[in-house]
């Protein structure tokens, strides 16, 4: 048997954090892992955030970001010892030999030039391709990623085409070099689902056709059943199982990956409506100050009081809008919002403190919707004092109470938001929502940042929050995973619309209308073959018409 | 309309709106300084007759607005009017000085814009190490030193114990290029260590804020060099921050260096402007304040309209 094209031995790395009251000190990230990757094959590698994915991925290229230093172990590229060898050696392997996918395309392309120049630059200064060949391959590349106007589209700047498109080009400029290996790092993770299935399908017809390896980074464990043909589950820096994608999926061994595979296992029965709605949503129309376009057209939905509605749709199908205008953040055009049997005034400015009290947001960046100067106990006690005049003694019980709700304990009163992990933060702005006793939470894809575990987490506890609060949640989120989770009743936007509306059990039940129906059967599931029957089914579906 | 010429547009009628509020300004502050020419003139031997009959020749006596109005009016139709001092037209004086400013301007600009962009690509390069050490610091301390001090070193140096540069810096309109050069080395050389700092690093800070992005990723792991990463992928996104921080420095070139001028007794605006300043001139400050202003508004607006041009999402709108 020949070696595999990249041979991994007790990869270390560690870095050095500076933190901003302490001196700097070295942490470790990767401690000691192992892996072959064959020419030709893919290897998945799934983990929450902080696992150490990505670091191991870059790696490979001899990079480390930041303070990131690989600190032992060795990795053997095509034979060669990648970390033995000198700089010139390692830009002869970056680009050529070895070429990087990462997650947000937008942000990874130089808005400055032309696609076609960043496609082929690496081809062209790695002189493995003349100027004229490169950009013949890269118009295949772009022909065979099934994007639109492969012979122009690469005249385009970065931000003339949409984010699915220019994700299926960083995979074009990966892949126009001829590399032995390609690292995919969260590809898809920052598209709707509809457009991750595209982009999934032209990542698999494209390794299979080019013959490349990969290492596919993710951690969505459906998502890398589809691709890989072996899988290595980490967990903070080590190895935790290792086998074929049939086996993690169906029969995983180690009680993390066993949790991994069957996250999302909240079985929620929607409740009936009863009695008069808490919220009333009618007839809302709404646009953007300046501009000609209605983001909202003609939006009618209801939420009964200790209900959750989820508001599930794509990137730009106005449910974040919808929510700004129920804050009053946006003033509705036409319309009105009837809350707790009153109209709400539309301009956040004419509503009464009550208004406000009883209806709280908590957001998808906890990070960036706390003041990071402020403790825990200063974040939560600020609405206390706020809505209920709580000084002294009596505010400090309240948080206690509250901190004990989210199941965090008074420890946590002097800590800063820079000393809670992702899933705490949030736990945190949720405590704070609750500190105003609303009778509505608006809840903005509130575990969309947060890994598959954390945010099962979070969405048990808002549950049982609801069952002792009896608070209503508006739910806006692009996963229907979440949706089943938590969902009493669902509204389906699309492009400014409700497309569906109902309870859950009806809304999720055929017979589906063409969008829902597409949204749905976009959302992968693990299973192996998922991938390919959707296509076929999509391809039968649109052959029969 | 194409976004772009409408910004375009925007700008430069912003722009002018600008340098007539900075007129109105510029007469303001001349209407309540205390004095006036005819008081300079006429110093100690002022009686209360003979000031009033100055002030009547002089047209001083006349309403704030009225002068305001003829003023504004003489420089739209290209008549700048005559200085009360000499009676020497205005028009004619400040063009051979404005000429030995540009003059002096153009040449510091010539060697420190290329160098200060040079030296800052070269720091980012080399950061934290001692290249960079080197350009920071030694750019740091020749902004804190003071522009007069920095020419009396110049000149005691290279004027006087080396007898490399004459310390006067006199070009009558006959010399030859070269000949001016060499007399005004030593002002181009303080002129250059002065504005110089800001510009590297600016220029610096500029691209080490664009390094920190994805894209600048995506290039180290194409296998590019250092340099390349930075001239392709780092310095086009860097332009904006930077032409402006050149603007300013230019237009400083031209308004700001009225200290050297005096230290090596250039014939530029700045002494001009100083020496009309003492004489409570009005007419030749109010003119030289303008043209001042408009060197200050134009060049900024150049960097303004260079930033909206560098903006790939404005030059290509979807």
């Amino acid at each position: 048997m020949s070696s595999p094209l990249l041979s991994v031995r007790g990869l270390k790395i560690g870095a050095t954090v500076c933190p901003p009251d302490a001196k700097p000190h070295d942490i470790k990230i990767v401690h000691g892992v192992d892996f072959d990757v064959e020419a030709g094959k893919v290897l998945g590698l799934i983990g929450e955030s902080g696992a150490g994915k990505s670091t191991i991925g870059l790696a490979t290229m001899a990079y480390g970001r930041g303070g990131v230093k690989i600190t032992g172990g060795t990795i053997f590229m095509n034979g060669r010892d990648v970390l033995q060898s000198d700089w010139r050696d390692v830009r002869n392997l970056r680009g050529a030999e070895v070429t990087y996918v990462s997650q947000s395309a937008a942000a990874s392309f130089n808005p400055a030039k032309r696609i076609m120049e960043q496609v082929i630059e690496a081809a062209v200064s790695q002189s493995k391709f003349s100027k004229s060949d490169a950009q013949a391959r890269a118009v295949e590349l772009f022909r065979k990623l099934d994007l639109p106007e492969p012979e122009t589209i690469g005249d385009r700047f970065p931000h003339q085409v949409s984010g699915g498109q220019l994700q299926r080009c960083m995979t074009a400029l990966a892949l126009c070099p001829e590399p032995d290996l390609v690292i995919f790092d969260e590809p898809t993770t920052a598209l709707d689902v509809t457009t991750q299935i595209d982009v999934l399908k032209a990542i698999k017809e494209a390794i299979r056709d080019t013959g490349v390896a990969a290492l596919y980074i993710t951690h969505d464990l459906a998502v890398v059943a589809q691709v890989s043909d072996h899988i290595m589950v980490l967990r903070q820096g080590e190895m935790i199982e290792y086998g074929t994608t049939d086996q993690i999926i169906n029969a995983p061994v180690d009680e993390y990956t066993k949790a991994l595979v069957s996250v999302r296992s909240i079985d929620h029965k929607e409740k009936p409506p009863s009695g008069e709605p808490l919220l009333r949503v009618q007839n809302i129309t709404a646009r953007y100050r300046g501009t000609k376009f209605d983001v909202l057209k003609d939006i009618n939905v209801d939420l009964h009081a200790g209900q959750t509605l989820a508001v599930v749709g794509e990137s730009g199908s106005g449910k974040s809008t919808l929510a700004r205008v129920i804050t009053g953040l946006l003033p509705a055009r036409e319309g009105v919002v009837n809350f707790n049997g009153r109209e709400l005034p539309p301009e956040l400015a004419n509503r009464s403190q009550d208004d406000l009290r009883e209806l709280q947001m908590i957001y998808q960046m906890a990070d960036t919707a706390m003041n990071p100067r402020q403790t825990v106990g200063t974040i939560i006690g600020r609405p206390l004092e706020f809505y209920f005049g709580l000084k002294g003694a009596e505010k400090q019980k309240r948080i206690k109470e509250l901190l004990d709700e989210i199941e965090m304990g008074d420890g946590f009163i002097d800590r800063y938001p820079a000393e809670l992990s992702g899933g705490q933060k949030q736990r945190v702005c949720i405590a704070r929502a609750l500190a105003a006793k609303p009778k509505l939470i608006i809840c903005d894809e509130v575990t969309s940042a947060l890994d598959p575990l954390v945010a099962d987490g979070i969405l048990k506890l808002l549950l049982d929050l609801q069952k002792v609060e009896d608070v209503a949640y508006l739910f806006i989120t692009h996963d229907i995973a979440t949706v089943r989770a938590i969902a009493d009743s669902i509204a389906v936007m699309y492009q400014g619309e409700v497309a569906r509306y109902g309870g859950k059990t009806e809304v999720l039940s055929p017979p589906f209308d063409d969008y829902t129906d597409l949204l749905l059967s976009s959302v992968p599931e693990m299973k192996l073959g998922w991938l390919e029957d959707v296509i076929a089914n999509r391809k039968m579906q649109s052959g029969g018409n | 309309m194409h976004p772009i010429l409408k910004l375009v547009a925007q700008r430069l009628s912003l722009g002018i709106l600008l340098l007539f509020a900075a007129s109105a300004l510029l007469f303001g502050l001349t209407e309540i300084l205390p004095g006036d020419a005819a008081q300079a003139q006429l110093g100690q031997s002022a009686t209360p007759e003979n000031l009033a009959n100055l002030r009547e020749e002089m047209g001083l006596n006349r309403p704030a607005l009225t002068r305001y109005a003829e003023w504004i009016g003489g420089i739209l139709t290209g008549d700048m009017g005559n200085a009360l001092s000499n009676k020497l037209p205005i028009g004619e004086q400040i063009g051979k000085r404005l000429g030995a400013t540009m003059f002096l301007a153009f040449w510091a600009a010539l060697i420190s814009v290329p160098v200060a962009i040079l030296l800052g690509l070269v720091a980012v390069r080399y950061l934290n190490r001692w290249p960079d050490k080197v350009i920071s610091g030694s750019t740091l301390a020749a902004i804190s030193l003071p522009e007069f001090m920095i020419a009396y070193i110049l000149i005691f140096v290279f004027a006087v114990k080396l007898g490399w540069a004459p310390s006067f810096a006199n070009v009558p309109p006959d010399m030859r290029l070269l000949e001016k050069l060499h007399s005004i080395s030593l002002p181009i050389a303080v002129l250059t260590m002065v504005v110089l700092a800001h510009m590297m690093r600016m220029t610096r800070a500029a691209i080490l804020s664009v390094m920190q992005s994805a894209y600048i990723e995506t290039a180290e792991l194409k296998g590019l060099s250092s340099f390349e990463v930075i001239r392709r992928h780092a310095f086009p996104n860097a332009v904006a921050p930077i032409v402006n921080v050149v603007m300013i420095n230019l237009a400083y070139l031209v308004v700001g260096v009225v200290v050297v001028e005096t230290v090596f007794a250039y014939p530029g605006m700045g002494q001009y402007l100083v020496d009309a300043v003492v004489k409570r001139d009005v007419p030749v400050v109010l003119t030289s304040g303008i043209i001042f202003s408009a060197v200050y508004i134009i060049l900024n607006m150049i960097a303004d309209i260079v930033s909206i041009l560098s903006n790939p999402r404005l030059r290509h709108p979807k």
